[in-house]
């Protein structure tokens, strides 16, 4: 598929802030299942570089703006010509051991439910594979997508337990659960080209790492394995650590968030 | 009933004084107490007027409270030493391979000789710095190497600490004391210098500049500020080493590159010799609501633009758990045999070695794989029996936290107390610093327990400080 | 070396504390000595209320003690009270938490006569109030003042970090004049008609006395007190120590120092000399016909914004 993705992120500060930085996860990552056509990240005014592809494969940029900001506008537009690889991430290149995955967190730390949960989903599972999908599936099953109902410093256990949430809750449950099995598990973000697809177009899914095939993506929210309508930016332990934008600003004062992403499916034109 | 072990008095008994210590019986016999108090008090001035004020090894406690100074130092013959250097040198080296190795290759997981779950679940492993290759390959350039003498050849090591060990300005300040003290002293004995720990420290943190410096580079010690307990020390190292002393506020990142504020405007620097932890260092990649460190730093780190000192990560290999394959360590990357030993250790985290533990629990040292300063710890011969069963249920509850060594005979060194001079327990951290070069200065910080019989040597519970020489050949 | 902003700012600082303890001290003897005066200005316990105005914080004071302005309440604020960000004890504990920053840039005689007068201060806290006498208070409060900036005169290399010492020092000072003077327009503010009094005469006297000044004032002028005489000695004689103008030239003389160090004439050295040129060419004459009270508030505004210059200029750290 030829997806075609502008997606725009603005910021107000009021006061305007003495400064801000960025740490940017924002280009496509490269495997077998996405192939960059084009891609741009403009932002006005910031200084850029410190620039590197850290050891989980993902690209990371710097954006600094010094003295007084009042407006940060993050523009992303490109194209990626994307296969569906049924999840697996193959082609990636990366040195973090899997095992490096399997800590709690402060999102993902599982609650005797999710032990439950997790252990009742891979009792009659054969293979590692047939775990990942048992999870995935539980997971999706236990919570209902209802947006609006928790937020983004909402847990794992906090999701499970109100049985609603939205794809971020989704995922970090489901690393949760993987990680209270030992199951290396991780927090994915990217893009989704939701047509009769439930979540929005920036969208977040869970990779758990199983044997003989490596990371393989599992989207809880719709119930599927990342095919060709995903993109994949980056992955972390859980949605700070994997945010396509994690900024900090100095100075008080409130800041107002707008977010707007299309994507289109550029091959149908 | 509490047995009494034959400890090793490292000054020797009776008439059979050890040589290095043949030129001090006299002094301390001879020394009138009045005069004796005279120094010691003058001693305690001088500490306080330098400011020197601060708990070491990160014990907490109140800043403004002095350390003990005992003036009977501590003394290492030319021979014992060199076998001591060596050892230190050996164990910095390897555990800087082991550092390099865990973030690349992991090839000593993939030997099997130390399960990956250890290295990579480990709560100081830093998933942002993997296949990061810092300059000379050192992420632990200053290593603090912890040490207790049980004979006259027998050294272990305690513990390893490859973050940012402090104490070393104890170790400059003890000694400038004594020279003032007791000048005599210094030329009767030949009495290796200390004095360019310093000098050494900061030419070890230039030779690790990134490559994208050119130039002379600019080094920093980034503090967490002046109420942290260590100020003193961090600012008496910017001041000795004549370098930049920074809080986080006083750096930003711009670019590719981290530059401190300072009143002819930005200026770049190449080096930070950081004292904060590595949750604190940078908002963006670790604890987003740290106020202490420099956002966007950990980026410039990662693409090449600065140094740090020691690399975020390096704790991997001072936990307690990886300690006891450090012998292996050396074996794996050195080719080499241990010259310092390990203290035999048990892992309650292992089934059959946990039943060990719980069975002996009167006769071991019980401690927690990440606690450090004597906290969360138990010394099984001095503890009562209630203390012993509210352990043995906190290990039970979680056993992986735990691991348990013998209760060790500490040497003990000749200590001015109140009776007079009696024999108090002493340990030994040498400083090694890890650059171009491997670098060690002839001394370090001893540490000695002020209380008869105590083999606890931490300032917040009654330990002291003692000048540690090192003869000359 | 290199000198951080944040560790200039620390010494800035010390500078301005350690001399506005000083000019607490000297308000505060003010007060003491016009209060001392029988009150003829028709009930009016003002003497007190002018010095707490003078000093900026009689909104700190209302807001602890309402309106009872006594001299035991005036006192254990202006010396004590930690709540009073200017009283005598915050200086001096701020002084001295400024140097302990900045250790390294001091020399172990700077810092030994900052910590002792800290020590000190504590004692002086513990003890009972009734053992203090005021005049001790006042000459402790000179006295160490004095030992600190003569510490720093003789020991402290002659470095950018000296010069912000003493950048701190002059422009507090100058405020502080032009604030002690400036006490004598409250204080007679409804009696105009009281010029040229005997009352007018003594308050004269005491302002001079405040600072250490009279013994000069008579050598250089000798005869009558008068408001021009008094005004001309401690607005634009150059001969005196605490006279605006000494100020503004000692820190634009610092300021210059910087600028050669740093090889870099900034807004800070501009703004300073338009400064002193202005007080240069002004006579008493005009600054009687703008109004005594109108020249120094727009003095002490003047010396404010170049102080906010220096800090932008050099203080802040931010890219120029």
């Amino acid at each position: 598929m030829r997806l075609q993705v502008n997606h725009r992120t603005s910021y107000r500060f009021d006061p305007p802030k003495r400064g801000v930085a960025q740490s940017l996860r924002l280009w496509p990552s490269l495997f077998d299942g996405q192939k960059i056509l084009d891609w741009n990240v403009d932002i006005e005014g910031a200084v850029r570089g410190a620039s590197f592809r850290d050891g989980a494969g993902d690209l990371i940029e710097t954006a600094t703006f010094l003295g007084s900001v009042e407006n940060v506008v993050v523009e992303v537009s490109g194209t990626v010509e994307t296969t569906d690889l049924s999840g697996v991430l193959r082609g990636h290149s990366e040195k973090v051991p899997p095992l490096a995955y399997v800590r709690r967190g402060p999102f993902t730390h599982a609650s005797p439910a999710i032990r439950d949960l997790a252990e009742a989903a891979v009792k009659d599972a054969g293979s590692p594979i047939a775990e990942a999908h048992a999870l995935a599936t539980a997971v999706g099953e236990a919570i209902a997508y209802v947006p609006g109902e928790t937020d983004e410093r909402t847990t794992a256990a906090e999701a499970l337990e109100a049985g609603r949430g939205v794809c971020q809750d989704h995922a970090h449950a489901l690393v949760a659960a993987a990680i209270s099995l030992e199951i290396p598990a991780r927090y994915v973000t990217g893009y989704l080209h939701a047509v009769g697809a439930i979540a929005e177009a920036s969208h977040a899914w869970a990779e758990l790492y199983v044997r003989d095939l490596g990371w393989v993506g599992f989207d809880a929210s719709n119930r599927v394995c990342p095919d060709e309508r995903y993109i994949r930016l980056g992955s972390g332990f859980d949605a700070i650590d994997a945010a396509p934008i994690r900024g900090v600003s100095q100075g008080s004062g409130a800041e107002a968030l707008s977010v707007d992403v299309t994507i289109i499916d550029a091959g149908q034109q | 009933m509490l047995k009494k072990p034959n400890y090793f008095n490292e000054m020797g008994s009776g008439n059979a004084i050890r040589p290095p210590y043949e030129g001090l019986g006299a002094w301390a016999a001879e020394m009138p107490e009045e005069f004796r108090n005279t120094k010691q008090s003058e001693a305690e001035a001088l500490f306080r007027r330098i400011g020197i004020t601060f708990a070491v090894y990160g014990e907490g406690g109140d800043p403004d409270r002095l350390i003990p100074f005992d003036m009977f130092p501590r003394i290492f013959a030319a021979q014992e030493w060199r076998k001591l250097e060596r050892g230190v040198k050996q164990r910095a080296k390897a555990l800087n391979a082991f550092l390099m190795d865990v973030y690349g290759r992991g090839e000593i997981v993939k030997a099997g000789i130390i399960p990956g779950r250890l290295v990579y679940q480990n709560e100081a492993y830093e998933k942002a710095v993997v296949g990061i290759k810092p300059p000379r390959g050192v992420y632990s350039h200053i290593v603090g190497i912890d040490l207790v003498r049980t004979g006259p050849d027998e050294f272990f090591v305690l513990e390893d600490n490859c973050r940012t060990p402090s104490g070393v300005s104890y170790m400059l300040e003890n000694r400038e004391i004594m020279m003032r003290m007791f000048p005599q002293l210094f030329r009767e004995n030949r009495i290796a210098p200390v004095e360019s720990y310093p000098a050494q420290l900061r030419r070890t943190l230039a030779s690790v500049a990134p490559a994208k410096c050119d130039g002379e580079p600019t080094v920093a010690i980034l503090t967490p500020g002046h109420f942290n307990s260590a100020y003193y020390e961090h600012s008496f190292l910017a001041d000795m080493m004549g370098v930049a002393l920074v809080e986080g506020q006083d750096l930003f990142v711009k670019g590719d590159f981290c530059y401190m504020r300072t009143t002819e405007g930005p200026k770049k620097v190449d080096v930070i010799y950081r004292r904060i932890d590595d949750a604190y260092i940078d908002p963006l990649c670790f604890r987003p609501e740290s106020m202490l460190g420099v956002p966007g730093l950990m980026n410039v780190y990662r693409s090449g633009g600065v140094a740090i000192a020691s690399a975020p990560g390096a704790g991997v290999a001072d936990d307690k758990a990886i300690y006891t394959f450090v012998p292996e360590m050396i074996r794996f990357y050195l080719g080499e045999e241990p010259i310092l030993n390990n203290v035999p250790t048990w892992q309650c985290g292992k089934k059959d070695e946990l039943k060990y533990v719980l069975e002996n629990l009167g006769e071991l040292v019980v401690k927690e794989v990440h606690g450090s300063g004597g906290y969360g710890m138990l010394v099984g011969p001095r503890s009562t029996k209630e203390q012993i069963e509210v352990f043995r249920l906190k290990i039970e509850d979680n056993p992986g936290n735990y691991i348990a060594q013998p209760t060790l005979a500490l040497s003990t060194c000749p200590t001015f107390v109140e009776e007079g001079i009696a024999p108090r327990h002493v340990d030994l951290r040498p400083y090694c610093l890890v650059g171009e070069n491997i670098e060690l200065v002839p001394g370090g910080l001893t540490r000695v327990a002020l209380t008869d019989g105590s083999l606890v040597v931490n300032s917040s519970q009654g330990g002291g400080v003692k000048d540690t020489w090192v003869l000359a050949e | 070396m290199t000198l951080l902003a944040r560790h200039a700012e620390n010494l800035f600082w010390i500078g301005r504390l350690v001399e506005r303890a000083e000019t607490v001290a000297r308000l505060f003897e003010v007060g003491s000595r016009n209060a001392l005066i029988p009150n003829t200005a028709g009930g009016f316990r003002n003497e007190w209320e002018s010095v707490l105005r003078a000093s900026g914080s009689a909104g700190t004071f209302k807001a602890k003690y309402g309106d009872d302005i006594r001299e035991r309440n005036v006192e254990s604020f202006l010396f004590f009270d930690s709540d009073n960000p200017s009283s005598v004890a915050s200086c001096i504990e701020h002084a001295r938490e400024n140097a302990r920053i900045v250790r390294t840039s001091l020399t172990s005689q700077t810092w030994d006569a900052l910590n002792n007068a800290n020590q000190e201060m504590r004692e002086l806290k513990r003890t009972e109030r009734s053992k203090l006498s005021m005049s001790d208070l006042i000459d402790w409060t000179l006295r160490t003042a004095a030992l600190i900036r003569g510490t720093i005169e003789d020991t402290q290399l002659r470095i950018d970090g000296y010069d912000f010492l003493n950048i701190g020092t002059y422009l507090e000072r100058a405020d502080s004049t032009a604030r002690l003077l400036d006490v004598k327009y409250f204080v007679l503010l409804p009696q105009v008609d009281f010029v040229g009094t005997e009352l007018d005469n003594y308050q004269w006297r005491t302002i001079l006395r405040a600072l250490s000044a009279h013994r000069a004032f008579s050598w250089a002028y000798g005869g009558e007190v008068t408001a021009a005489k008094i005004a001309d000695f401690l607005i634009l004689n150059r001969k005196a120590p605490r006279s605006l103008i000494t100020c503004a030239e000692e820190a634009c003389w610092h300021l210059d120092r910087l600028a050669r160090a740093y090889g870099q004439t900034t807004e800070a050295q501009t703004q300073a000399r338009l400064l002193v040129a202005n007080m240069s060419e002004i006579t008493v004459d005009d600054i009687f016909e703008e109004g005594l009270h109108e020249f120094l508030s727009r003095s002490i505004d003047e010396i404010a914004a170049l102080a906010a210059v220096i800090s932008g200029v050099y203080l802040s750290g931010e890219a120029r």
